[in-house]
């Protein structure tokens, strides 16, 4: 075909009966970022008390390591690693999913009121059943399992009360914003009679923290992502349409009330189950995706570019906090400060209507 | 002028009818803004939608192209129900262009015009052969080559509205519903556009509904004129059956003569002053 630039910008690719346009940077960007994932996550896991080379951490990794480098690496480090990497990829295509969705860059799990949800819950699970007996059910349910129903439940909210025969984004960013303070009052309610010892620890909680993780906190997630990451990337071909606007989108043959349903229903289980895992770490959903999209140059937030660079943004703020700030801070701390003055700057470039 | 319950008129009668409403109720929530309106487009017309702002002329283009569900009544595409067949397969038989489309930025015409594809491919198949060559022909024939790699948020107004045509076109149905396409446009783009979609009623074939609120433009272009007023169908027939002086104050509270147009021959109003 001689049309093939001229058309799109993308290059056709076909073979057999898939046919697809794909610009370079859609496939390049995934890749750099993979690549880069897997060297920053050895270099992390290498770092610590007992400092192990990049190679080594690698060849340990796919199972040549010696006795104690490999316990090392895979008990005491890589657990670590694996929750940020899946919790930053998470965070990342659920923030992507939120923001082609609702036609918002400031659409994210942090504004709508999801993570809220996950802090009440664990917030209560801490506060509640604190040091003494009065432990009852909350306790019982530990507080990935408090902290995954409050974001379902505030996710339910969010949907069930946004939901009038289809999802509006701009319905959903008040409807998210009102639940958010509810959330935060609650939060701050709990906190305010809390033990201080207690308080504290819900305090690191609410920061989000990847200290003391093992594989029991990466497993749930591991699944969740499993199932709900290729949902996610097999919605993309509707999403792309989604973003024109309902009335173009149902034109051209979308249903849409069915895929709205099913975009906020994904985002909302990739939230509750990353927050869960590692607490809510602010802002990772909020830059992300725009990172991404400008690093893709597409017209909306890729979601598997937005789900590689969350990683990568988690894994590296959780080395930094570890290694060259003097105390370890949690992670949470870190993004939230980079994540707050690139909100800022978002605001201040005043983008253009259709998108704020 | 034909006063009529809604039948189409007996010029076309012959053709068979592609898109029909019967007894349809439109309302937002409690509001009815039509009701008991039947209207059936035959294939290969080229029909305007009139009438005063509020008339419910949108609402009923709405219906027709099944972005609004009646709550009495039925709209019927090719005979059947649009409203139990599948969404999908509407969009390969019907396109419409709402009012004001927004594009999301950043996105380039070519990219634009390719999504039209949207009904006819699936997951796996998603740029075909095909595709490409339907959609370089769409660019082509509306002049929009050159502009394929332009992001549509750059465009003019009357390129902008070219560029969705040509989307339209790409999506290769056999009717097309337009919503006010010449909205925000100057006098030259608006005749650009108009002549746009004639040439893709009379060179391609396709049955045309458009909304429009210039009643010279309706009648220069559109074979037939559907008026409406108070969510009712006042009106149907060419502009010149339509057109006439007693509707004008009828419908529009306009007293207005209604000469030929020097140019086109077609029924041409000239505003005198607004009734009561």
């Amino acid at each position: 075909m001689t049309a093939v630039t001229q058309v799109r910008g993308g290059r056709a690719v076909r073979v057999g009966p898939v046919s697809a346009s794909l610009r370079w940077r859609d496939a390049a960007v995934p890749v750099l970022a993979f690549a880069a994932l897997v060297i920053l996550s050895a270099v992390s896991m290498g770092r610590g008390d007992f400092p192990l080379a990049v190679p080594d951490v690698l060849r340990t990794l796919v199972g040549l390591g010696k006795g104690p480098q490999e316990f090392i690496v895979l008990e005491l480090r890589a657990p670590r690693v694996v929750v940020g990497v899946l919790v930053g990829l998470a965070f990342g295509v659920a923030g992507a999913l939120f923001q082609t969705f609702a036609r918002n860059p400031l659409a994210s799990p942090d504004t709508l009121g999801i993570t809220t949800g996950a802090s009440a819950g664990a917030v209560a699970a801490i506060v509640l059943t604190g040091g003494t007996s009065t432990g009852a059910v909350l306790g019982g349910l530990g507080i990935p399992v408090a902290a995954l129903l409050g974001a379902l439940l505030s996710g339910l909210l969010l949907f069930a009360l946004t939901w009038r025969a289809g999802v509006d984004g701009y319905r959903l960013v008040l409807v998210g914003i009102a639940l958010w303070s509810i959330g935060t009052a609650l939060v701050d309610w709990l906190l305010t009679n809390a033990e201080i010892y207690d308080a504290a620890s819900a305090y690191v909680w609410i920061t989000g923290s990847l200290n003391a993780r093992t594989w029991d906190h990466a497993l749930p997630l591991a699944l969740a992502l499993a199932v709900l990451l290729p949902l996610a990337l097999a919605a993309t071909r509707t999403l792309a349409v989604m973003q024109f606007g309902d009335d173009t989108a149902r034109g051209l043959g979308v249903r849409l009330s069915g895929a709205q349903a099913a975009v906020v229903l994904i985002a909302v289980g990739l939230v509750a189950f990353a927050v869960s895992a590692a607490g809510p770490i602010a802002f990772v959903a909020l830059i992300v995706p725009q990172v991404a999209v400008r690093l893709t140059g597409g017209s909306r937030p890729p979601l598997l570019a937005s789900g590689l660079v969350g990683a990568l943004l988690v894994v590296g703020a959780d080395l930094v906090t570890r290694t060259v700030l003097p105390e370890a801070l949690p992670v949470g701390i870190l993004t939230a400060a980079i994540g707050a003055p690139y909100l800022l700057w978002l605001l201040v470039r005043g983008r253009r209507g259709s998108t704020l | 002028m034909t006063i009529e319950t809604g039948l189409a008129p007996p010029t076309t009668a012959t053709a068979p009818v592609r898109l029909a409403a019967e007894h349809v109720r439109l309302a937002y929530d409690d509001r009815v803004v039509v009701d008991d309106l039947d209207l059936e487009l035959t294939e290969g017309s080229f029909t305007a939608i009139v009438g005063p702002n509020g008339c419910g002329k949108s609402t009923l283009l709405r219906a027709l192209g099944r972005l609004l569900r009646p709550t009495a009544g039925q709209v019927l595409l090719d005979g059947r129900a649009i409203s139990r067949t599948p969404t999908r397969e509407v969009a390969k038989i019907l396109g419409l262009l709402p009012q004001t489309p927004v594009a999301p930025e950043g996105l380039t015409v070519g990219d634009l015009v390719a999504r039209g594809r949207h009904p006819h491919q699936t997951w796996l198949r998603q740029w075909s052969r095909d595709d490409e060559a339907v959609v370089a022909e769409a660019l082509a024939w509306t002049d929009m080559t050159e502009l394929a790699s332009r992001p549509v948020d750059a465009l003019s107004g009357g390129q902008r509205q070219r560029a969705w045509i040509s989307m339209a076109l790409a999506q290769g149905t056999d009717l097309l519903l337009l919503d006010e396409p010449t909205t925000y446009l100057d006098l030259s783009h608006q005749i650009d556009v108009l002549e746009l979609v004639e040439r893709l009623h009379a060179e391609r074939g396709r049955t045309v509904v458009v909304v429009l609120h210039d009643l010279n433009l309706a009648a220069r272009y559109a074979e037939r004129l559907v008026a409406m007023k108070d969510g009712a169908l006042v009106a149907s027939g060419t502009p010149d059956e339509v057109l006439t002086e007693q509707l004008l104050a009828d419908v529009f509270d306009l007293e207005a003569r209604v000469l030929p147009d020097p140019v086109a021959g077609t029924p041409m109003v000239v505003p005198v002053r607004r009734l009561r």
